[in-house]
């Protein structure tokens, strides 16, 4: 029997739900046990030190203290490949709306003794930290994706990485663009594949869950937002929703809210 | 063609339907979903739209009363025959390990008979060009050809033209001339119908119909008349071609400060083909299932070669489609890719107007 490679999902961050997305791989993920080592998932108890080598890490959540910081470092340090799973390792998550706010200000608000509080000012992107090798976008992430990264790493080919636009996969699906016969604010054209274009085949507007897609213009569909009937203050929200932090957003959002102190 | 065509009362639709049922097909017509028509399967006559049209602009649909008894009385829907005949997710084939190797097989699904009911002219030239790409070359695609060869198609003049068409300049339409099984013409009161195959013949004389009367023959040929006057008109082929002694024209940049990259246009697209292929391993890694999805000159990997993108912008990636479709698309398949069906400009969610683009590159005054 040739070594089991050994895989390791930490948190940070987050509302576990990206973990969840794991556990939710049902009989596959049975399976996959047998091909692989889990050596450290909270969810599920197993809870090796962080300075335990690894093949493959993914990470969930962002990071938002100095002993998150620590913690990312050591694991760095011990993975051979590190894998961020969604919105929050990758860009921030929601939590990132407090990058723009006074966090001290809120700390003061929300807790008696706030000086027993270690916190950093911004939720941050794992990629803000460290090294990268691959992303996992979504919120949550498909455990259709994961389980496709982890079977490509194991032939020892990188997983393929697709950032193509939701209405592509809106369209394979054969849905009616909700967008053209309802004005809906639908935000495909300028969000990343990976859900197979959940909402919008529910009748429902994209809401960015997989952050930008590659090559948007996020100018050009902000002003087609407004021709919509959106006030500018409602097209900067729906940038900074999920993925706020991710920079093709974050762009989005100071363009359109400072639009509306135009007006 | 035949030269004289019979005729049949709006209430015996219905028996038309049900005779191709029991002939064995899966009827698939427009229907209404999220306020515009599709084509699916569809049970009866009870399923088709009635008493709508649809009002098309760039970047806009809406299906709106017309206080008829038409089940046709609209131009067009988002999808046409497209992915009826080219799936726009297809399992190809699958290989399996074992102890004496691996072992691949086509994984071929079996095409059931299917008719599409309520076909458009600009469809049948899109089907005609989708053929020429997948069937006339070395290599014809088995997986196109099985559906394309159990289609049975009734196809159904236009008696209204929506503000995007403009199947007139392109001499796609909008009268059906030829490529399919029924040809009907929509009637205030009912139907005029011709047979253009043996398949249409066997369904023909099943149905009761009658002799139509010369006022009938007259509204039929009205109503195409009033469909040729179109709002939009393409310039002539010979013209498009002029695309690509333009490709610094400045344009290029103003459509790409709008364009988004969405490839919505080239999913509506009927003449659209390409495609990426797709692995999907089993996660014991004892086999894998290998698929072609649709893909889009929209996408960045359409474009990837040894390291990097050939179009890497939206300039790049708009210029390839409307060059593509209109200009050197008639070197590969002897004509222009496009028949005038305007789904581009619809769909598009930004409304960028196909026709219009090209004129302003061509520096032509509509
Ligand atoms: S509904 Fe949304 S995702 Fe689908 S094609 Fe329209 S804009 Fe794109
Ligand atoms: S290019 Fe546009 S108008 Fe022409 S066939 Fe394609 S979708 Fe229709
Ligand atoms: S022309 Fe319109 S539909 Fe086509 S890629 Fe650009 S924005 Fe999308």
């Amino acid at each position: 029997m040739e070594h089991k490679p050994k895989i390791a999902i930490h948190k940070f961050a987050s509302c576990s739900g990206c973990q969840l997305a794991f556990v939710n791989m049902g009989e596959d993920l049975i399976e996959l046990l047998q091909l692989v080592d889990l050596v450290h998932m909270a969810e599920v108890g197993s809870m090796a030190p962080e300075d335990q080598q690894v093949d493959i890490a993914f990470i969930e959540g962002s990071i938002t203290t100095p002993h998150d910081v620590d913690r990312l470092l050591k694991i760095r340090a011990n993975s051979a490949c590190l894998i961020t799973i969604g919105a929050c390792a990758t860009s921030g998550g929601i939590q990132a709306l407090r990058n723009n706010a006074d966090s001290g200000e809120w700390m003061r608000s929300v807790y008696a003794k706030p000086e027993f509080i270690q916190s950093l000012s911004t939720s941050a992107a794992i990629a803000n930290h460290v090294k990268v090798d691959f992303e996992l976008w979504g919120c949550p992430v498909s455990s259709r994706q994961m389980f496709t990264a982890i079977r490509t790493l194991l032939y020892g080919v990188p997983p393929l990485s697709l950032r193509e636009k939701v209405c592509q996969e809106c369209k394979r699906r054969g849905n009616v663009c909700i967008l053209v016969t309802q004005d809906a604010p639908c935000m495909g054209p300028v969000t990343r594949t990976g859900c197979g274009a959940l909402c919008p085949s529910f009748g429902a507007p994209c809401y960015t869950c997989y952050g930008p897609a590659e090559g948007v213009n996020t100018a050009s569909f902000g002003q087609r937002l407004i021709g919509l009937g959106l006030h500018p203050d409602q097209v900067a929200r729906r940038f900074a929703s999920i993925n706020n932090a991710a920079p093709a957003f974050s762009e989005a959002t100071r363009l359109f809210a400072g639009e509306e102190g135009k007006s | 063609m035949a030269e004289v065509p019979r005729y049949f009362p709006r209430a015996r639709l219905a028996e038309l339907i049900s005779v191709v049922q029991r002939a064995g097909f899966r009827v698939i017509g427009p229907r209404v979903d999220q306020g515009a028509l599709v084509y699916r399967e569809i049970d009866g006559v009870e399923d088709l739209p009635q008493g709508l049209t649809d009002e098309q602009a760039p970047g806009h649909y809406r299906l709106a009363a017309n206080g008829t008894q038409r089940h046709f009385s609209w131009a067009n829907g988002m999808s046409a025959i497209k992915p009826f005949v080219y799936a726009p997710r297809e399992r190809l084939w699958r290989v399996d390990r074992d102890t004496h190797g691996i072992h691949f097989r086509p994984l071929m699904s079996i095409a059931p008979r299917t008719a599409i009911l309520g076909v458009r002219a600009c469809d049948l030239s899109a089907l005609i060009l989708n053929d020429a790409h997948f069937l006339r070359n070395l290599y014809p695609d088995p997986y196109y050809r099985l559906r394309r060869e159990n289609l049975l198609l009734i196809a159904v003049n236009c008696s209204h033209a929506a503000s995007t068409c403009f199947c007139a300049s392109t001499g796609d339409g909008p009268e059906v001339s030829g490529g399919y099984d029924l040809l009907l013409n929509e009637l205030e009161e009912g139907y005029l119908v011709h047979s253009g195959s043996p398949s249409g013949d066997e369904i023909l004389q099943k149905l009761a119909t009658a002799r139509p009367s010369r006022r009938q023959l007259d509204q039929a040929r009205h109503q195409l008349d009033a469909c040729r006057q179109q709002q939009r008109a393409m310039p002539p082929a010979p013209r498009l071609t002029g695309l690509m002694s333009r490709l610094d024209h400045p344009s290029w940049d103003a459509v790409a400060e709008q364009c988004l990259a969405c490839g919505n246009c080239t999913a509506v697209c009927p003449t659209c083909f390409c495609h990426r292929e797709v692995e999907a391993p089993a996660l014991d890694g004892q086999s894998s299932v290998h698929r072609r999805d649709w893909d889009s000159c929209f996408n960045e990997d359409h474009s990837y070669l040894v390291g990097m993108l050939v179009r890497p912008d939206i300039k790049t990636r708009y210029r390839q489609w409307m060059t593509h479709k209109l200009a050197t698309w008639q070197e590969q398949y002897g004509r222009s890719g496009c028949v005038g069906c305007g789904r581009c400009t619809t769909w598009c969610p930004v409304g960028i107007d196909f026709v219009a683009q090209a004129r302003r590159v061509l520096e032509d005054e509509a």
